[in-house]
C-alpha cells in the first residue's frame, strides 16, 4: 500500500505535452526524492496533485491519483488538504503579524461556544480556545524539535524557523498522509538545512510519506530512500538510493537531448583574455551573484549555465550595469567600471536581456525605432543635427528584417504584435546595431518555438564565426549551450562551480549544477 | 460548427476592440453623430454650431497638446496642468500691466511666462520622479494646492492697472477682460468667413481685412454669419504641432519616448529616465502656459482664482477620447480628440436645451462625458494585455 500513487500522468498545455505518462509511488514512512532540471515537469506534477486551478483551466489531465490505495479526484487545494496531503512551500505562506500558534491554526481554529454565538446560532461568533490551540501547536513543534515559544511572532523569526512553522502547520492537520517539500533547503543555511533534514526523517519515522523536491543531490543521498527522476516530462528513472550513486543521478538528470552538431572548434584556440571577472557580486533579486570569477576569451562563445535562481542571469546583468554590483573586472587590459550602463554600452559591450518584454523591447514602439534607439543614444548613429534620419533607419531596419527573417508587416509595426521569436530577433538586431565587441545574450530561446530557436542559435554561431564576435550566452537549456558553446561555465549558489567543455560527461554537468561536483570529485577539476 | 466559430471570432473581435484605446473614440464619434442629427432635427443651424466647434477647438487644442510630452515621457496625463496655466496667466497679467496691446502683448505674455513655466516644470518633474506610480493623483493635488496658493497671491500681487484690480479694496478681479488688449487677436486674423445674404440666401466667401468682409461682419441685418475659419490661429497650431513632432524625432525626443514606453529598457540602454521625465513634464508645463494665452485671447477674458482648478480635466478627457492611453499619445489623438470633445459640448448644449428647456441638462451631460472618459481611461492604465 502506498501513501501516494500517481499513475500514467499525462498533461498538455495548449498542445504542448509537458508530462508524458509519469508514474510515481510514495510509501508511508519513506522519503522519496523527485528530481529534474527546470522545466522537467515537477511543478506541473505537483499542480496536478494539489488540484491547482491552472490544471483544470487548461483541460485537466490524464491518469490516476490514488491516496492510500483509493482513487481520488482532487479539484482544489482545499480538497487536497482534506485528502491528507500537505505542502511546504519554497516561499513561506505565513502571516508575519500573527503568532506561531495562530499561523499553525489559521482557518482551523479550535473554538468554544459562548452566549452570543449560541443566541445567534452562528459558530463564527465563537470564542477561540487558545489553550487547546497552544497545546496542538506545541505538539506539532515538539515533533519537529522546534524549541521556541508558541506565542512568538512569526515576523521576528529567523528564516529557518519560519520553515519549521510551515511544516508544523502541515503536520498539525489531522490525518496527514503525505507531505511535499518543494525545494525546502534553498533558502536555508547549512546548519538549518541539516535540522530540516533531521526533522524530515523524524516525520517519516512517524509513518508520513514525504515527497522531497530538490536539486541538491547530496541531500538526496543523505535522507532519501528512493528517487524518481524526470526529464522533459518523461519518467527517466526510479531507483532505490542504495542501488545508485550521486554520479548516476546527476547523469540521469541531465541526459543528452540533442546530438552535438557543433563543428570542429579546433583552430579557434585563442587564449587572449578579453574580459576577466574576479569576485563579482551582483545584487539581482532572485539571481544574486556572490563572488563569481570568470575569464572570457576573445572570439569564443562562452556559455553560462546552471539552475534557476543560482545567479547565472545576474552575471551579464551585473556587467551591463543594470543591477548594483561590485568586484574586480578587467576589460581589454583596463579596469572596467561597473554600475554604469552608458560605460558598458559605449565600450563595445552589448546585451540581449533575458526579460524580453520587460527590459528588451519597447513594446509600443516600431521595430525600426527599437532596433536603432540604443545605438542612437549611445553612439549618435542615425542622427542628423540631432534629428533622426528616417530613411537611413528604415533601410537599416529592412536589412535587419531580411537578415534575421523577422516576420512582420514592415519596419513600422509595433513590437507588441510580433511573436516571441520575432521579438527576440528584434532584440538581437538592436544589440548588433551597436557593433559590439562582446555580445551578452541571456536566455535567447526562452518562450520561442523550435524553428525560431534554431534560427537564433544559428545567428549567434554565424556572428561568432564570420565576424569573430565574442559571445557570452546565458541559458537554462544545457543542451543548447552544449550545442553552440566553446566552453560552459556552470553557476551554482552565486559562484562559478566550474567550467566544462561541451563534450564533458552528463554526470559532470549534473554534479556541477547541483553544486556537488567538488564534494564528489575531490582533487579533480578546478575553478576556472 | 462553422457558425459557432464565427460567433466566437466576433466575440473575440469585440473583446479586443472594446479593450483598445481607440474604443472611447468610436463611442464618442457615434455620440457626436447622434447629437448632430438631434441638432438638425431640432432645426438648429448645424454649420454655425460646427463653426463654434472650430473656435473652441482652436481655443483648447494647445492645452490638450500639452498632454503629449507628459504621456510620452511616462508621467501619464498631466493632471498638474494648472501649474503651467498659472505661469501663463502670470505672463499675461504682467504684459497687461506693462500696457502692451495686440500681438506684441500676446508675445510678451509668452516671453514672460516661458522662464516661469520652465522652472515650475523642472521642479514639478523632480517632484514627480519621487512619486513614480502615483503621478496622476499627486499631480492632481499639486494643481489644486497651487491654485489655492495663487488665489492668495492674486490678492497680494502689486498689480495696479485699473482694468485688472477691483475698483474698491485690493487684489485682482475674478475675470479680467482682454477687450481692446488682444482679445481674439489670433482668432480673427486672416480669418475666412462664409456669410449668407439674407435677401437672396446666396453664400459668399469673404477674407479678413477686405471691405466687404468688414461690412458683412458688422451688418447683421443683411448678412448672416454661417461659418468662420480662423486661418492664422490654425497656422499657429499647425506650427506648434509640427515643432512638437520634430522634437519627438530628435534624439532627446526619442529617448524620452523610450523612457515612457519602458523605463527598464531605457535604463538598460543608458538613458537617464529621470531626466527624460523632467524634460517631458517641463515641455508639458510650457505648452500649458502657451495654451492658456491662446485660450484667453480667444475667450476674451483672463480667468483667475479658482478657474485654473479644473483646467486639466477637459484636456485629459479630450486626448483620451482622441485615442490616446495613459501610456501612449500621438498628435493625431490631440487633433481628433479636441475636435470631438468640443464638438460634443458645443452641439449637445443647444440641442438638448431645445429638447429639455428646463434646467441645464447639457452641463450635466458634459460633466458625465468628461469625467466618464477620464474614469474609463484610468481603469485601463495598469491592465495592458
Amino acid at each position: 500500500m502506498y501513501a501516494l500513487e500517481m499513475k500514467r500522468i499525462t498533461k498538455d498545455y495548449y498542445g504542448n505535452r509537458v508530462l508524458k505518462g509519469v508514474d510515481i509511488r510514495v510509501k508511508p514512512g519513506e522519503i522519496h526524492a523527485l528530481l529534474g532540471e527546470n522545466g522537467a515537469g515537477k511543478s506541473t506534477l505537483m499542480n496536478i496533485l494539489f488540484g491547482m486551478p491552472v490544471i483544470h483551466h487548461t483541460g485537466g489531465f490524464e491518469g490516476e491519483v490514488l491516496i492510500e490505495g483509493k482513487p481520488v479526484a482532487i479539484k482544489s487545494p482545499f480538497e487536497a488538504m482534506n485528502s491528507g496531503i500537505g505542502m511546504v512551500h519554497q516561499e513561506f505562506m505565513l502571516i508575519p503579524g500573527f503568532s506561531i500558534t495562530e499561523n499553525i491554526k489559521l482557518n482551523r481554529e479550535i473554538k468554544r461556544p459562548n452566549v452570543i454565538s449560541k443566541a445567534f446560532k452562528n459558530d463564527s461568533l465563537d470564542f477561540l480556545d487558545f489553550k487547546e490551540m497552544k497545546k496542538d501547536a506545541r505538539a506539532a513543534m515538539d515533533t519537529l524539535g522546534l524549541d521556541i515559544d508558541e506565542w512568538a511572532m512569526v515576523s521576528g523569526l529567523p528564516v529557518g524557523h519560519m520553515q519549521f512553522v510551515e511544516i508544523a502547520r502541515e503536520i498539525d492537520k489531522k490525518g496527514i498522509k503525505l507531505l511535499v517539500f518543494d525545494e525546502p533547503t534553498a533558502v536555508l543555511t547549512e546548519s538549518e538545512a541539516q535540522n530540516l533534514l533531521a526533522a524530515m526523517q523524524r516525520l517519516a519515522a512517524k509513518g508520513i510519506g514525504i515527497l522531497f523536491i530538490t536539486h541538491r543531490l547530496d541531500e538526496v543521498m543523505q535522507v532519501a530512500n528512493e528517487v524518481t527522476i524526470l526529464r522533459d516530462g518523461e519518467l527517466v528513472a526510479n531507483k532505490q538510493i542504495k542501488d545508485t550513486s550521486i554520479i548516476e543521478i546527476a547523469e540521469l538528470m541531465v541526459g543528452r537531448k540533442i546530438d552535438l552538431k557543433r563543428k570542429d572548434t579546433k583552430g579557434k584556440e585563442n587564449d587572449e583574455i578579453v574580459l576577466s571577472i574576479k569576485d563579482m557580486h551582483v545584487k539581482m533579486p532572485g539571481e544574486e551573484v556572490k563572488g563569481a570569477s570568470l575569464e572570457i576569451k576573445r572570439g569564443e562563445i562562452l556559455g553560462i549555465g546552471g539552475l534557476a535562481g543560482q545567479g547565472k542571469i545576474g552575471i551579464a546583468n551585473g556587467i551591463m550595469g543594470l543591477y548594483a554590483s561590485r568586484g574586480e573586472v578587467v576589460y581589454e587590459g583596463k579596469a572596467y567600471k561597473l554600475n554604469d550602463p552608458v560605460y558598458a554600452l559605449s565600450n563595445g559591450l552589448s546585451f540581449v536581456s533575458e526579460d524580453r518584454r520587460g527590459v528588451g523591447l519597447l513594446l509600443d514602439t516600431s521595430i525600426e525605432d527599437n532596433i536603432v534607439v540604443t545605438a542612437m543614444h549611445i553612439q549618435n548613429q542615425f542622427l542628423n543635427f540631432g534629428i533622426k534620419q528616417s530613411k537611413k533607419i528604415k533601410a537599416h531596419a529592412q536589412k535587419m528584417i531580411a537578415d534575421f527573417d523577422i516576420r512582420c508587416t514592415g519596419p513600422v509595426q509595433i513590437t507588441r504584435r510580433l511573436s516571441g521569436g520575432n521579438q527576440q530577433k528584434v532584440c538581437v538586431a538592436r544589440a548588433l546595431t551597436m557593433n559590439p565587441n562582446i555580445l551578452f545574450v541571456s536566455e535567447p530561446t526562452r518562450g520561442i518555438d523550435i524553428g525560431a530557436k534554431k534560427l537564433v542559435l544559428d545567428t549567434l554561431v554565424k556572428l561568432n564565426e564570420e565576424m569573430g564576435m565574442t559571445i557570452v550566452m546565458t541559458s537554462s537549456e544545457l543542451a543548447e549551450l552544449r550545442t553552440i558553446c566553446d566552453r560552459i561555465a556552470i553557476v551554482c549558489e552565486g559562484r562559478i562551480e566550474g567550467v566544462l567543455q561541451p563534450e564533458d560527461s552528463d554526470a559532470d554537468f549534473g554534479l556541477m549544477m547541483s553544486g556537488d561536483y567538488h564534494k564528489v570529485k575531490h582533487g579533480r577539476g578546478g575553478i576556472a | 460548427m462553422e457558425l459557432k466559430d464565427k460567433q466566437i471570432s466576433f466575440k473575440e473581435w469585440w473583446r479586443q476592440f472594446a479593450a483598445s484605446s481607440s474604443f472611447p473614440r468610436w463611442i464618442i464619434t457615434l455620440f457626436f453623430v447622434l447629437v448632430c442629427a438631434l441638432a438638425i432635427a431640432q432645426g438648429l443651424q448645424l454649420p454655425k454650431l460646427l463653426s463654434d466647434t472650430v473656435v473652441r477647438f482652436g481655443m483648447n487644442v494647445i492645452l490638450v497638446l500639452a498632454m503629449v510630452p507628459a504621456i510620452q515621457s511616462g508621467i501619464g496625463p498631466n493632471f498638474g496642468l494648472p501649474l503651467g496655466v498659472i505661469a501663463g496667466l502670470v505672463g499675461t497679467l504682467v504684459s497687461f500691466e506693462m500696457g502692451l496691446v495686440g500681438l506684441e502683448g500676446l508675445i510678451m505674455a509668452n516671453v514672460i511666462s516661458l522662464p516661469i513655466s520652465i522652472i515650475v516644470g523642472i521642479v514639478f518633474g523632480m517632484m514627480l520622479n519621487r512619486v513614480k506610480g502615483s503621478e496622476m493623483i499627486v499631480s492632481t493635488y499639486t494643481g489644486f494646492a497651487i491654485v489655492s496658493l495663487m488665489s492668495i497671491f492674486w490678492i497680494f500681487m502689486p498689480f495696479k492697472h485699473p482694468e485688472m484690480v477691483w475698483p474698491l479694496g485690493r487684489g485682482l478681479r475674478n475675470v479680467v477682460s482682454l477687450e481692446g488688449i488682444y482679445s481674439k487677436i489670433l482668432s480673427d486674423m486672416w480669418s475666412i468667413k462664409i456669410f449668407s445674404e439674407k435677401a437672396t440666401g446666396k453664400l459668399i466667401f469673404l477674407f479678413d481685412k477686405t471691405e466687404a468682409y468688414t461690412k458683412a461682419n458688422f451688418d447683421s441685418t443683411l448678412y448672416v454669419d454661417i461659418f468662420a475659419i480662423p486661418v492664422f490661429l490654425l497656422i499657429i497650431i499647425a506650427l506648434m504641432c509640427f515643432a512638437l513632432w520634430l522634437f519627438m524625432q530628435s534624439k532627446v525626443g526619442i529617448t524620452m519616448k523610450a523612457s515612457g514606453d519602458n523605463p527598464r529598457f531605457a535604463a538598460a540602454s543608458g538613458i537617464n529616465v529621470d531626466r527624460s521625465r523632467i524634460i517631458g513634464t517641463t515641455l508639458s508645463t510650457v505648452l500649458a502656459g502657451i495654451g492658456i494665452t491662446i485660450f484667453s485671447q480667444s475667450y476674451g477674458f483672463i480667468q483667475l482664482y479658482q478657474a485654473p482648478l479644473n483646467a486639466a480635466f477637459p484636456a485629459v478627457a479630450a486626448i483620451l477620447i482622441g485615442g490616446a492611453s495613459a501610456k501612449s499619445a500621438k498628435i493625431s489623438h490631440v487633433l481628433i480628440g479636441t475636435f470631438l470633445f468640443n464638438g460634443l459640448l458645443v452641439i449637445s448644449l443647444p440641442a438638448l436645451n431645445a429638447m429639455l428647456p428646463e434646467g441645464n441638462l447639457s452641463e450635466v451631460l458634459r460633466l458625465i462625458v468628461q469625467n466618464g472618459v477620464i474614469l474609463y481611461a484610468l481603469t485601463k492604465i495598469g491592465g495592458e494585455s
